[in-house]
């Protein structure tokens, strides 16, 4: 009796310490909106960004905000005004840490912060839950590294993605390849994740139809080192290619195992795995290694997005940079258009819009996904991956092509 | 019956009342409070079930997640586009808990023999093999849809309240988040109940008889074996109704949200709050749901504001502290922050 | 035949890896019943502080064997501090605690350990130098590499000087009349607080060596690469019957013989399009795809714990294991 009561009145006054918080924090708020109405000073519209900022890609994560920053940050430097008032833009990043149930929390937090737009998430697994709060709320998200085709399967009308989808890079990767080595056997691994079984499916799929013969699926997780088994029983069926869906990390340890064991199969990886990074972990094994990115190589990208991103961060953007770039300038020129920030209002702007962004032109299907995103493939040579060939609307081009039509 | 004064009864009635008001009060910070009060209620469910397991019977339990995920996939299988069967609230609930009930049981059946910490790399690996056969059944047929989880699940539609959308009542907006706070507060109050009487029960007593010696429960005519299976098999379908409502609120199930981590974290919950005590417990599971997430909101200002500058990312210190507080609950207070009452008399006794 | 040859290299491998972290479980739960789940992290910050000095020693001209050896040799000693604070902060002052309460500072200290190590080593997967001419040895159609030989070799030398210390030295004896009763062994004059506390670290410079045994094998060394490895050589251990050495060694070696021959060989058993009737039902997916696998490698950790399973279930204190553990 006496100790329930006591966690009764602890609890009360646990409560009453949260309400008494809350009251506390309401503070603030009334003065930031009471500031944004006022003559001289320009409206404040929020824009939210979420990618892992902690966790295993959380360089990636970094990558991506940064990216948003920058375009903000020139958004801001031009002095817009929109439904003839100036406007300031801000930028709200969250860290979803890569973890669907933390993905909705800060979903529901940009919600509660009013922002116009959403660019983000990262990852698949965290977009795709998060699409269903922005679309009750009726706010428009644009992935730019979200590729499971899941996420705009969904029939929402706000959410919208500026990189191609994993059933457009795996038969790019998987076409190359028939192309160029010709192969009767294949063997596909993949990590177990979302990610990495998506795009290995796809590439599945596409081998298949060409008439190749493709072995049972052989698996491993995202955080497997040891793979001198699965290997070893890829090395009895003596394929002519090995794919692989994964990340660096573990495709690192793959390759080098692999060249270990004297297979000699031509190895393709997808974008997860197609980094530098390759090189310094299967050192030598590396060379001549396939693989893919979805979207144009950074070296292609907007030379004037390039500048600017090195001479605000001081590094090279990594991978997605240039697609939340353009997603955050999409977001900006569809409210442009219909001179409103209101989500409601700029949403068919945003449906319609035609775009030259730093990866290109833009323009979405009915479904929010980009119509001929563009995918490159690259080998590893000396420890560097070069790009060999970009691959867009099915056809397949060398770099400077692509530049000279870029250029036009 | 000792008489029941009324200061009793205010307490009760302030609770009550703070209860029922607190998600409009989290709704004024921010939606994403509630979001985050629904999850932790969701743990305390979790943290309960696992107490029944842990704490009263001793079984040391580190797989208790699968529960959970049988309990999420049920409802994701049968409510959503996958298969496209939508079945009724009503019909998955109990049947992911009664589910989850058959695999505690399947589950406990062959391992009764084990003991101490046998038992816990037994439960360890179950868990880690639903998991990994829920992340692989995507193929050659389909059934889990694999890593890439199951979208679009039905939420929960009741008596005509579709509890996804937004609506006003008597000119109160009520949001998705607070509804549901609503259904997991019943919830809630129906499961205290439950273990509130368990554990003054015959078969709670004779849980705790085989958790202090359990050749001595079974001289007494304890039948060891059918009462650890009924405590497997309650503590699963604990589990099997949070996993449930999970893949309610959520909308979204994939293998990624039950790893063993989760596991750990649930039955940390029951150590440090206390374990064998539903209060403590509670308490537990509450604290480790908020102290993160209240990290997560202050870790950077306050950093900023001693140092001017970030020293230790957020998310890398908010682990430090939470393994810290670990180390040093369990230093300070080794049966618990609120040890159940019989266990705080052993170790007086003892030391 | 060569590839099943090829297979049980590589599980013996794994194996001995598996054995030598399990060891250092199974010696701390035979002495006081506890199982250090902190050790996988022990043996992550061997494999870091390796990669470390090897890198900032490749450049000079000094030998490589050489080299690898100051690695070994300064992780050792690092890794046996950790062991010898884990057991005097987390460990020693709940002795007399419920058994449970060790068990969550164990996941605390593994947790700090972990993210201490992310703040010194960083999120990306370090590339463990290659050092040794990775030459491989052909043994009637399979290859054996001289890392896996020398894994092996190595193993076999710390089983056997771990045997030595333990069954012929005083210390040793001190250290089994310890497991075998604690209080008996303080009235006979033991100091068994010293006891345990070399226990632990002998532990940790075993796990110090099997971190750069792992590296060297796979190559890489990463801040979470301690969880998984702690995991298996835990039910490598628990398998032999915790508490026994030579059933972690054996426990070990089983193990990963039936994680390389399960992902090896239960795609073929299982392919449905070889079973009698399942297969006409099938004939038309048989017929395009030439295969329907049930169980492919992507259940290699289920072979591991499904075995574990089956052995508690029919032999409930492990292989080689006599006690039950009376306390629950």
């Amino acid at each position: 009796m006496n100790t329930t009561l006591k966690t009764l009145s602890l609890s009360a006054l646990a409560a009453a310490v949260m309400m008494a918080c809350g009251k506390k924090e309401e503070a603030p708020k009334p003065t930031s909106q009471a500031a944004a109405p006022a003559e001289p000073q320009p409206v404040v519209v929020k824009i939210g960004h979420v990618g892992p900022l902690t966790g295993g890609i959380a360089h990636l994560g970094k990558d991506n905000e940064n990216g948003v920053r920058l375009a903000l940050e020139e958004a801001n430097a031009a002095k817009l005004s929109i439904g003839g008032k100036p406007v300031k833009f801000e930028l709200l990043a969250e860290d979803d840490q890569a973890d669907p149930k933390v993905g909705n929390t800060v979903a529901q937090k940009l919600v509660d912060a009013k922002v116009v737009g959403v660019v983000g998430h990262l990852n698949s697994g965290t977009s795709i839950p998060a699409s269903a709060i922005y679309h009750q709320a009726g706010i428009p998200m644009i992935s730019g590294s979200a590729t499971n085709p899941a996420l705009t399967e969904q029939g929402f009308a706000n959410v919208f993605r500026v990189v191609g989808r994993d059933d457009q890079q795996g038969p790019a990767v998987a076409n190359y390849l028939l192309a160029t080595v010709k192969p009767k056997t294949a063997a596909i691994i993949d990590d177990a994740t979302a990610y990495g079984e998506g795009l290995a499916n796809e590439v599945e799929k596409t081998l298949k139809a060409a008439g190749v013969k493709v072995l049972p699926r052989e698996k491993g997780t995202d955080k497997t080192a040891d793979w001198k088994a699965v290997l070893t029983k890829i090395k009895g069926k003596k394929p002519d290619v090995v794919f692989y869906g994964g990340m660096d990390a573990t495709g690192g340890p793959l390759l080098k195992q692999a060249r270990e064991l004297k297979i000699t199969a031509t190895f393709a990886f997808g974008d997860g795995a197609c980094t530098d990074k390759m090189a310094e972990l299967a050192g030598e094994a590396a060379e001549g290694l396939v693989c893919s990115q979805a979207g144009i190589p950074v070296q292609a990208a907007g030379k004037a997005f390039l500048d600017a991103y090195k001479a605000k961060f001081g590094v090279d953007p990594i991978l997605y940079a240039p697609f939340t770039y353009d997603a955050a300038k999409l977001l900006i020129a569809a409210m442009q258009k219909a001179d409103s920030t209101e989500p409601a209002k700029y949403l068919p702007q945003l449906k319609a819009i035609q775009y030259e962004g730093a990866s290109g032109r833009i323009e979405f299907d009915e479904k929010g996904d980009r119509k001929d995103a563009e995918m490159t493939i690259f080998t590893m040579s000396s420890g560097k991956i070069t790009p060999v060939a970009i691959i867009k609307g099915g056809k397949s081009m060398t770099l400077e092509e692509y530049a000279q039509a870029a250029a036009k | 019956m000792r008489q029941l004064r009324w200061p009793y009864w205010l307490g009760v009635l302030l609770v009550a009342a703070t209860l029922l008001l607190l998600p409009f009060a989290l709704s004024a910070i921010g939606t994403a409070w509630v979001r985050i009060t629904n999850l932790a209620i969701l743990f305390v469910f979790l943290a309960l079930g696992l107490n029944i397991v842990v704490g009263m019977a001793g079984l040391l339990d580190l797989g208790y997640v699968a529960f959970y995920a049988v309990g999420a996939y049920t409802w994701a299988l049968l409510a959503s586009p996958h298969f496209d069967v939508h079945w009724p609230a009503w019909a998955i609930l109990p049947l992911g808990a009664a589910l989850a009930c058959v695999a505690g049981v399947l589950l406990g059946a062959p391992t009764l023999r084990l003991r101490g910490d046998y038992l816990a790399i037994v439960t360890l690996g179950f868990g880690e093999i639903v998991r990994i056969f829920l992340n692989n059944l995507s193929a050659p047929f389909n059934i889990t849809n694999g890593p890439k989880g199951i979208t679009r699940i039905d939420g929960l539609s009741l008596a005509g309240i579709q509890f996804n959308a937004s609506e006003t009542f008597l000119g109160i907006p009520f949001t998705a988040p607070i509804k549901y706070y609503y259904v997991l507060l019943i919830l809630l109050l129906v499961i205290l109940i439950i273990n509130l009487r368990l554990a003054d029960s015959r078969i709670g007593r004779a849980w705790v008889a085989i958790r202090e010696d359990e050749i001595a429960a079974k001289a007494c005519g304890i039948d060891t074996r059918n009462v650890k299976l009924l405590a497997f098999a309650m503590g699963a379908s604990f589990g099997g109704i949070a996993g449930g409502m999970f893949a309610a609120i959520q909308g979204f199930v994939s293998p990624e949200s039950f790893v063993l981590n989760e596991s750990i974290m649930i039955l940390a919950m029951v150590v440090l709050g206390g374990m064998g005590n539903v209060w403590g417990v509670i308490a537990g599971a509450m604290l480790l749901s908020f102290v993160p997430e209240l990290l997560r909101y202050t870790v950077e200002p306050i950093q900023r504001a001693l140092f001017g500058r970030m020293l230790i990312e957020p998310e890398v210190l908010r682990m430090l502290i939470f393994g810290a507080a670990l180390v040093l609950t369990m230093r300070f207070r080794p049966a618990g922050l609120w040890p159940e009452k019989r266990h705080k008399q052993e170790m007086s006794v003892a030391s | 035949m060569d590839i099943l040859l090829q297979q049980l290299i590589n599980g013996l491998t794994t194996g001995s890896v598996y054995a030598i972290v399990a060891l250092g479980y199974t010696m701390v739960y035979g002495v006081i019943q506890l199982i250090n789940f902190a050790h996988g992290e022990i043996v992550m910050i061997g494999a870091m502080v390796a990669v470390s000095v090897i890198l900032a020693l490749t450049d000079t001209a000094l030998p490589p064997a050489f080299i690898l050896l100051t690695g070994v040799l300064a992780a050792m000693p690092v890794c046996m501090i950790i062991g010898l604070a884990l057991e005097r902060l987390a460990y020693r002052p709940l002795r007399k605690a419920p058994r449970l309460a060790p068990l969550i500072t164990a996941i605390g200290m593994s947790i700090i350990l972990q993210h201490v190590a992310l703040m010194i080593w960083g999120r990306d997967p370090r590339a463990f130098p290659q050092l040794i001419e990775n030459a491989s040895l052909a043994v009637g159609g399979a290859a054996i590499s001289t890392v896996q030989i020398a894994i092996i070799a190595t193993s076999c030398v710390m089983m056997a000087g771990l045997s030595w210390f333990v069954y012929r030295t005083r210390f040793g004896i001190a250290m089994r009349a310890t497991a075998e009763n604690l209080a008996i062994a303080e009235l006979m004059g033991i100091d068994t607080n010293r006891v345990i506390a070399a226990t632990f670290a002998v532990g940790a410079a075993l796990g110090a060596v099997a971190g750069v045994m792992v590296g060297a094998y796979y190559g890489v060394a990463h801040y979470t690469m301690g969880f998984i490895l702690g995991l298996k050589a835990f039910s490598a251990a628990v398998l032999g019957g915790i508490g026994n050495l030579p059933g972690a060694m054996l426990g070990g070696l089983v193990l990963g013989l039936v994680e390389a021959l399960g992902t090896g060989y239960i795609g073929e058993l299982t392919d449905l399009c070889h079973w009698p009737f399942v297969a006409e039902a099938l004939a038309e997916r048989c017929h395009a795809d030439g295969h329907v696998v049930l169980l492919g490698s992507n259940y290699q950790d289920v072979f591991a714990f499904l075995v574990l399973v089956l052995v508690l279930i029919f032999r409930p204190s492990g292989l080689l294991g006599e006690r039950v553990a009376e306390r629950a």
